[in-house]
């Protein structure tokens, strides 16, 4: 089997809500990733430096406390800076589609909202972390039919 | 709309999210891939199953002492004999963004409004202990609530509102000590003494290492400055509630609605607990003991939770805690309707949802109460949503008669068997945490936060397959575009509060500040009240971000195990 698609869960800034962040990671666990999780209140350069020890193939950052547009662009920057441009930058949070949309321009992934789908999510990140971009993009489109096995089967 | 024109406030109209949103075929999201629909659940959203019908033998016998009279031990049917006919709840609306000047012209338009209490909402920085001009601080000035770094910013907050005429909710908790000095300070400087003073200060610490996650130091002395202002209001401030005991955001964290009353009414008891430990005699302090609750979409259980909770409280306080005061018995709470039920989806279907939840707060008996605006899941409320909201309650108080009876639903055969269902499964779970050595013990090992955690899993698994249906969500979702107009924050108030901020520091008279943190520090090494060290501290123009500095090189700081 191949090697398993290890992703950094991170939350950046002040930010305290967790619960999305905490559902996402069960849910990426149980559909076999290997999952970091940061815990909270990480600064932009801690969630870089996790995901260049942990050598992770995608950052999800977690953002609801509308500092989206500070703090996506300063992990990107660092990213780039620590050598590992290449790897996915994801999240999800409370961001405007615009928003979306800007930093999607600057190098970031997909970004998802309140409502999506931990599969939709999941399949986004399977599909762009093995450089399957058409793959990736119609996941980040709309939610996949036939997902993976279903995220909460295993517990 | 008064200031609707502001510059920082600019609304713009914005696309619903389409491309984010779950398929709006919804056998993409139900699980049916075989074509079946999932069957439907028939239980209550903390999964008690519920019955087709109910009948006499479904309540227990005793009924009529489980109840008692409204107004009466153990309050089941409410606090007040005569309730919303005597008074109606105070309408109290969540607001604060930007800077101070923003957040004071809000609360002026929402008293114009016929709002009838203020609640201050506080930025990211302000309610974690940085000043505006902290590193942590970058690009969250004022962008979640109002921006407090100094008593200059309360001032403004303040400033045309006599506060001894409104009362006033500040939802901060790790540096709530600061901002209730700084309160009384402005309360002073408008002639106003403490003991005239209404309202409520959040102060709640065990609710943020559990559920809400805001903090500065760890959970013992977190605890102990709690008390402090517990100890601090019984003496000087007989009209404030000194703690909101919250099970809102537990509820928000994934909790469930048996959880929520568990554990916060488990907080409840870690608090009382410390209080006596001090020394102090229950009575002094437990009437001014408040909580807040959130309600959320299953109606009926919602209403039984408010009713539930009531009577264990009354029991817990006169049976375990020795209370005499019948004041002491008495649960009094807030209400807000559940954020966590808004969709981004067709956001207009939220008023909807909003009005269902503000409803059952209302047949549940709350003092006090928050509607949601609908555009709160893109961001914070415009001034338009915001008083939709509040008609929302208006509508509830002078159109539907639902206030003119008292506990309308006492002797439903169905709604007296689910409060005494989910009075028993919270006890259960008391009792739990009890055996583990009490709240602080269970919170230090992560207990509460693992089962919300667990709970709001199950939760999403349920939506996912489609077992609970989310309308707009994971069924009735379409294609339309709708476009509501939201709140924008103007990335210039964080440079501006900046500047004010350090030009506070370089204004303020430099030894009086010098001798009153000395003071502050010195205290913090002792077991003294720290309450009027802060306050003098506040009244030199010590900022939020230097108090809270001393409290973390005298306490510690925490860090959350990072678990999921």
């Amino acid at each position: 089997m191949a090697r398993k698609i290890r992703v950094l869960v991170a939350k950046a800034g002040l930010d305290g809500h967790d619960r999305g962040a905490k559902v996402v990671a069960s849910a990426m666990r149980d559909a076999g990733f290997e999952v970091i999780y940061t815990g909270l209140h990480q600064t932009p350069e801690m969630i870089v430096q996790a995901a260049v020890q942990e050598d992770v193939d995608a950052v999800a950052l977690s953002i609801l406390s509308g500092a989206h547009m500070t703090l996506f662009p300063r992990v990107l920057e660092l990213m780039r800076a620590a050598g590992i441009g290449d790897v996915l930058l994801t999240g999800g949070g409370i961001i405007p589609k615009e928003d979306m949309a800007a930093l999607r321009r600057m190098g970031v992934g997909d970004l998802f909202g309140p409502g999506t789908t931990t599969t939709a999510i999941i399949d986004y990140i399977r599909g762009a972390t093995r450089g399957d971009t058409a793959a990736a993009g119609a996941a980040g489109q709309k939610p996949a039919r036939s997902g993976p096995a279903k995220a909460g089967s295993a517990r | 709309m008064a200031n609707a024109a502001r510059t920082e406030t600019r609304t713009e109209p914005r696309k619903r999210e389409t491309s984010r949103a779950p398929a709006p075929d919804s056998a993409a999201l139900s699980g049916a891939e075989n074509g079946a629909t999932p069957a439907p659940l028939f239980e209550t959203l903390s999964g008690i199953p519920v019955k087709p019908v109910y009948l006499p033998e479904d309540v227990k016998p005793g009924l009529d002492e489980r109840l008692g009279e409204p107004g009466k031990f153990p309050f089941t049917r409410g606090l007040h004999p005569e309730m919303y006919r005597k008074r109606l709840w105070t309408m109290r609306q969540f607001a604060g963004f930007g800077s101070a000047e923003h957040t004071n012209q809000r609360f002026h338009y929402l008293l114009a409004q016929g709002m009838t209490g203020l609640s201050t909402a506080f930025d990211m920085p302000t309610l974690m202990g940085y000043d505006a001009d902290h590193a942590m601080s970058f690009g969250e000035v004022g962008r979640e609530g109002v921006a407090i770094s100094s008593l200059e910013d309360m001032e403004i907050l303040f400033r045309g509102i006599p506060l001894d005429q409104v009362t006033t909710s500040m939802t901060i908790n790790a540096p709530a000590v600061v901002l209730l000095a700084m309160y009384v300070a402005v309360a002073e400087k408008q002639g106003i003494p403490p003991e005239k003073l209404g309202g409520t200060v959040q102060a709640d610490m065990l609710k943020e290492f559990i559920a809400q996650k805001e903090w500065i130091c760890p959970p013992r002395p977190s605890v102990k400055i709690c008390v402090d202002m517990i100890e601090w209001c019984a003496k000087h401030m007989p009209k404030w509630n000194s703690i909101s005991i919250s099970g809102y955001h537990i509820r928000e964290a994934g909790a469930t609605a048996v959880q929520e009353l568990a554990f916060t009414i488990a907080d409840g008891i870690g608090y009382v607990e410390e209080c006596v430990k001090r020394g102090m005699d229950v009575d002094e302090f437990a009437p001014r003991l408040s909580f807040f609750w959130d309600v959320h979409n299953d109606f009926f259980e919602e209403i039984a939770k408010f009713r539930a909770g009531r009577r264990i409280w009354a029991k817990l306080m006169r049976d375990r805690f020795g209370a005499k005061n019948p004041r002491s018995w008495q649960l009094r709470t807030h209400a807000q309707t559940a954020g966590v039920s808004l969709t981004a989806q067709q956001p207009l279907n939220n008023v909807a949802r909003v009005a269902i939840q503000a409803l059952a707060a209302v047949l549940g008996g709350t003092q006090s109460l928050h509607t949601n605006s609908m555009d709160e899941t893109l961001a914070l409320p415009t001034e338009e949503a915001a008083t939709v909201a509040l008609r929302t309650q208006q509508i509830i108080a002078y159109e539907t008669g639902v206030p003119n009876v008292v506990d309308p639903f006492a002797g439903s055969y169905f709604l007296e068997s689910l409060t005494d269902r989910v009075e028993e499964e919270a006890m259960a779970y008391i009792r739990r945490i009890d055996e583990m050595g009490g709240i602080i013990h269970a919170v230090e090992r992560g207990y509460p936060q693992k089962e919300i955690a667990d709970s709001a899993y199950r939760f999403q698994m349920q939506v996912e397959e489609g077992r609970r249906v989310i309308v707009g969500v994971n069924r009735f979702g379409g294609e339309e575009e709708i476009s509501i107009p939201v709140l924008k924050i103007d990335p210039e108030i964080e440079r501006r509060q900046i500047e004010r901020v350090r030009a506070v520091r370089q204004r303020r008279d430099a030894a009086r500040w010098e001798q009153a943190m000395k003071d502050l520090r010195d205290a913090c090494r002792t077991d003294k009240n720290l309450v009027p060290y802060v306050l003098d501290a506040v009244r030199a123009y010590a900022t939020l971000g230097e108090i809270s500095d001393l409290f973390r090189e005298a306490f510690g700081v925490y860090r959350e195990p990072a678990v999921f």
